[in-house]
């Protein structure tokens, strides 16, 4: 199971995470973080791979990705 | 929070106060894990001058000097001097570290003491609104150019190099997992190690020089222009007219470092031991 977690303490809705997740995992959500910029969610967790780019790219360290990849095929 | 960000960060100073999708961050991050893989933050002294990368190192819970623009190397070349265990970091901007910190950056390549440079590089004074620095691209538009730059950018890294630095790399903040390896091969470097990191800036230089204030858009102009030097040598000119040429530019080990010949002048002989050789069994 995999979680991606996006701390709405830091973020500032800069897009980056989702520009960059090869898979489409991310996308725009409703909610607002503590700065008033409109987050990130994983609409997709079950696409992701665990390469982390959205982890490593971010510059606020707003997102983690926890858990376990899931053995395919 | 983020398990580095919990370990490594200074929480009184949170939340960062870069700019959305600020390139400053993303060097903070490599930064933290370069770090963390090495174990070494109990070593680690940092300096750092005035601009928005200044801050970077200000958010580590490590020993900082937030010191004056431009004078971020001589304080950091004093602090390996004094203690030659620590393993010294400065973090200065374009402005900061080839403007009014030049003179400062020839001399510490030439003396090759072992403090590794960063400069992080948005090819304008960011911080103070927009004006032009000694990177800015020629014919950019910017505060104080506003009908377009006259002058031509250094290129830093030849710079370093010509000067004598032992190690000099660059990359650009679409590159985070290479800026940690190169954070950590600079820290373990013997010598002065220069790394150059084209920061995107989408509020000043994105803004004014590139034509765009979003971040996504400031952070893909920079992975387009990015070559490697492999790929740089099979093309043409005309393909490489606006790129930038990055991965470790070069890499010399053993040559003689400031802090040992100092000491070993000290001592009244060249016997090859380091400083921190020196100092232990004294």
């Amino acid at each position: 199971m995999i979680r991606i977690d996006v701390d709405k303490k830091f973020c500032k809705g800069c897009n980056l995470c989702i520009a960059n997740c090869p898979l489409g995992v991310l996308a725009v959500s409703t909610e607002r973080g503590a700065a008033g910029f409109l987050v990130p969610e994983a609409v997709k967790p079950e696409a992701c791979n665990m390469c982390r780019l959205c982890e490593v790219i971010c510059p606020d360290f707003a997102i983690v990705v926890e858990g376990e990849r899931e053995k395919r095929g | 929070m983020h398990p580095i960000a919990e370990k490594y960060l200074r929480k009184s100073a949170l939340p960062q106060f870069f700019c959305q999708g600020c390139g400053d961050g993303t060097i903070l991050t490599a930064l933290m894990r370069a770090i963390d893989d090495l174990g070494i933050i109990d070593d680690m002294a940092f300096t750092s001058g005035i601009g928005c990368c200044a801050w970077i190192p200000v958010f580590v819970n490590a020993d900082v000097l937030h010191t004056m623009h431009g004078r971020a190397i001589p304080i950091a070349t004093a602090l390996k001097l004094t203690n030659p265990k620590r393993k010294v970091m400065v973090f200065a901007g374009d402005g900061d570290c080839v403007g009014i910190g030049g003179n400062h950056l020839i001399h510490a390549a030439r003396r090759n003491v072992d403090i590794t440079v960063v400069m992080v590089n948005n090819a304008i004074y960011g911080m103070t609104g927009g004006q032009t620095a000694p990177t800015t691209p020629h014919h950019a538009v910017t505060k104080t150019t506003p009908i377009g730059n006259a002058e031509f950018p250094f290129d830093a890294c030849e710079l370093a190099r010509a000067a004598g630095a032992t190690y000099v790399a660059r990359w650009t903040t679409a590159h985070p997992r290479q800026i940690t390896t190169a954070f950590k091969e600079a820290i373990n470097h013997k010598g002065f190690a220069f790394i150059e990191i084209l920061s995107q800036c989408p509020t000043q230089s994105g803004r004014l020089i590139y034509g765009s204030a979003d971040p996504v858009e400031a952070f893909n102009r920079l992975k387009s222009i990015a070559v490697s030097k492999a790929r740089a040598e099979t093309m043409s000119p005309e393909e490489l007219a606006g790129k930038v040429i990055v991965g470790k530019l070069l890499q010399i080990e053993g040559r003689a470092e400031l802090t040992d010949e100092v000491y070993a002048l000290m001592s009244g002989g060249g016997d090859g031991l380091s400083a921190e050789t020196r100092l232990a069994t004294n």
